[in-house]
This record gives C-alpha cells, structure tokens and sequence, in this order.
C-alpha cells in the first residue's frame, strides 16, 4: 500500500497528464462520431455571445452584396408567383389553419462559419427559444447548408455540408435515381455524391437535389451541378463531384425547416 | 497578485480573442492558420509550478476548441507540449536550464529559434493528427503540419522580437 501510495505521489504529474490527455481525446473521438459532441460546442453562452457581437461589427461591409442577394431571390419569387397566378394568390382567404403547410421556414444569422477543416460547423443566432431544435434542415435561397445538430436557448450549431460526418440523401433532378452526399475534405466548392446506380444517364452540368427522402429537407432544393463522374472500381455505382450553388465560405442569412408531419412520420416508422 | 502573473494573464486573453477572432479566419492558400496562441506555453515562466500549468494548458486548448468547434484536439496539443516542455528546454538550454537561469527574453536568437520550432511542430503534429483522424489522410496530415507549423513559427519569432521587454 506504502508503495502504491509512493508511485502514485512520484509520478503525479505523468498521472495529471495522462488524465487530462485522456479528457481531450474523449472529446476528440465524439467530435468525430455524428450527434455525440455536445459538450464542447460553441453553442454556449460565452462563445455565442461574443461571435454575435463580432458579427454585428462585420456584418455592416457585407450589406450591398446581401442586399444584392436579396432583390435576385425577391426577383425569383416574384416570377413563381407569376406562374401561379396572382390572382389565386390574392384572394386565398387567410386564417389561422391556411398558415398550416407541410414546412416552416425560420430565418436565421450565420454568426461562425468555417470551411478550411475536415469536420466544418456553422453557428446561428437561433436556439431553443425560435423552437430550433436538431435534425432540422438549414437552406439558403440557392441550396441546402447543412443539418441542425445541437440547440442551446439563443444559439444553434448547424453540420455543415462540408463535415465528413454528414450524409445527406440526394439525387438527380431529371431522375428519380439518388445517393448519399458526403465530402472528401478536400475542395470546399466539391462534394461528392456516392451510390448512384449505373444505370442512371448523366451528363455534365446535371443538377442535382435534395430528394425528400427523409422529413428533413423537402424535395426538389438545390444541391449543385455535375462537375465529372466515373464509375467505382467494381463498376456498379458512380462516384459524381458535385459543384454546389452555395459558395460555402461566404453565408449570410440562411432559412431552418421545420417539417409539420415529422413526428407523425416518425411514429410511424418506429 | 504581483505584476508578473497579470501580464501573463492579460497575454492568455489577449492572444484567446486574437486567435479566435482573427487568425482563425486566415484561411492562407484555402487551408493555412496561423496558431500563435502557443505563445503562452513558449512564455510561462520557467520555474512555474508543472501540475498548475497542465492544467492551464489544458484550459488554454480546451477554450480555444470551444471557440472552433474542434472537439478536444486543441486541448490534447497543449496538454502535450506542456507536459513535454521542460524536455525541449533541457534539450535546447542545457545547463542553463538546469540552474533556471533561462529567460526567453535574453537568450540568443539561435536558441530560441531551435525551442519555438520543437514545440511549434510536436504541438501541430498531434493537432493536425487528431483533427483528421484518420490514417490513410497521412499525406494531408503531414502537408498541414509542415506548411501551417512554418506558418505558426514566422509569425511567433515576429511576435517574440515585437513585443520583446527590454526591462528585467
């Protein structure tokens, strides 16, 4: 016991070393597993609180351009609406139950945004509080960004598209074929869509989509375009680099979707 | 408290918000950042108390990981260069290490270029191994340890010979 107690006291501080190493490798390995690394997280108060102020000094040298932004959406939306038929529209009688659709767009503030490492997240300034909570989809008027993966009261972090973590289901747009949509970590403007069947026909410049497979994103979002395939090497599924619409290191304001049915969906598949 | 541990205190926040607002968002060449808060391990005095500044260390990792969202890689690398300081200065000071004689401040430019790369590169090679995770990424491992440590030093001995105290 002497002894044990002698070691112990000798090699203190290798033993507060090896703890503490300990300590950051848990860390490491859940931040590496999907879902699993909610304790560090830049969700808190602390770290929430003052990216958002250094986001509202910052925020006003990107104004023309997100103006810019705005009147090219407000402009496509117009012309949706023109193909609908204004007048339809107009005369829709609006109450309490015409406001149920099948999914609820929240817009939100990119505050963090990082896309030079292997696992990329995104923070926003919504939280619990704007009824975020994870497993929601986060959009912007050109294409999808990522997944809520963890809420705090005011704050959100989103797993970027750019995440070796993430898996997203998508397909072709003229076909009903589809995959699952990861990233090598290499190129920040190229993801990858795995798993697309042999028999699909593509071509250069295909657009490619969420599918609508799961309650998390609705069908037909944009992901990106075709930038070259080829076929894996037992030449049963293509390996497709896909150029996305977003230019991912440079996000403003982006929209979370809520998806109505998800719990009856749910309940259903349990 | 006297004045020596404020300083080091006011260098541990500054150098926190600097790396977190600024140098985080270099993005050199796509992929480079600078990260110069090692600084204050290369700084602590030499004859600080070793299981205190394990844990300071580990704190210094651990919010800089906070503020990335990097899971604990930060921490486990400033876990390990400071467990493994006194070796490097032992092996680059020598003697005068020994009788704790050694300030940074005063010791030759050689020297302290010598000590600032041992821990610079051993500091990013288990960050860089750990944020990657991933054995058949070595080459991707290697080439952001090289090109982001060389990064990290330039930009340490500047801040060294800038911010040098000529008192003492």
């Amino acid at each position: 016991m002497q002894q044990i107690i002698n070691f112990l006291i000798k090699n203190k501080r290798f033993l507060l070393f090896l703890l503490l190493l300990c300590i950051a490798l848990i860390f490491t390995i859940q931040s590496h597993s999907y879902h699993r690394s909610k304790f560090v997280s830049s969700t808190n108060f602390l770290s929430g609180a003052l990216y958002s102020w250094q986001h509202s000094v910052s925020d006003y040298f990107g104004l023309k351009k997100e103006n810019q932004r705005l009147l090219e959406e407000n402009e496509n939306l117009r012309n949706q609406l023109s193909a609908l038929g204004v007048d339809s529209v107009a005369t829709k009688y609006l109450d309490t139950l015409s406001f149920d659709k099948p999914y609820t767009f929240t817009k939100a503030r990119v505050i963090k945004n990082d896309y030079s490492k292997i696992d990329n997240y995104i923070l926003i300034n919504k939280g619990e509080k704007d009824s975020i909570v994870p497993d929601m989809g986060v959009i912007t008027d050109k294409g999808i960004i990522g997944i809520i993966e963890n809420t705090s009261k005011n704050y959100s972090r989103v797993i970027s598209i750019l995440n070796s973590n993430s898996r997203i289901n998508a397909g072709l747009k003229k076909s009903n074929q589809y995959g699952s949509l990861i990233w090598n970590g290499k190129d920040p403007n190229i993801v990858q869509l795995e798993t697309i069947p042999r028999q699909a026909i593509l071509r250069e410049g295909d657009t490619i989509i969420t599918h609508g497979r799961s309650t998390i994103f609705p069908k037909g979002i944009g992901i990106g375009t075709i930038a070259s395939y080829k076929l894996n090497q037992n030449k049963s599924y293509y390996l497709i680099d896909v150029k996305l619409f977003n230019d991912m290191s440079d996000i403003g304001f982006v929209y979370t979707i809520k998806s109505r049915d998800i719990e009856e969906i749910k309940s259903l598949e349990n | 408290m006297n004045r020596d541990t404020l300083l080091h205190i006011i260098r541990f926040i500054v150098l926190v918000l600097i790396q977190v607002f600024i140098l985080n968002h270099i993005n050199f060449l796509g992929y480079l950042n600078p990260y110069i808060y090692v600084i204050f391990i290369l700084m602590a005095p030499i004859n600080i108390n070793k299981g205190l500044f394990l844990v300071i260390s580990f704190m210094l990792g651990l919010i800089i990981d906070m503020f990335g969202d990097s899971g604990g890689v930060h921490a486990a690398a400033c876990t390990v260069i400071a467990f493994f300081r006194p070796v490097a200065l032992r092996s680059v000071f020598g003697l005068s290490y020994e009788f704790q004689t050694v300030k940074l401040s005063n010791v030759g430019f050689g020297e302290r270029f010598a000590y600032v790369i041992l821990m610079v590169l051993t500091h990013h090679i288990v960050l860089f191994s750990l944020e990657i995770f991933n054995f058949s990424h070595i080459l991707l491992i290697i080439k952001k340890t090289l090109f982001s440590s060389l990064f990290t030093i330039v930009i340490t001995m500047l801040v060294l010979v800038l911010f040098r105290r000529n008192d003492s």
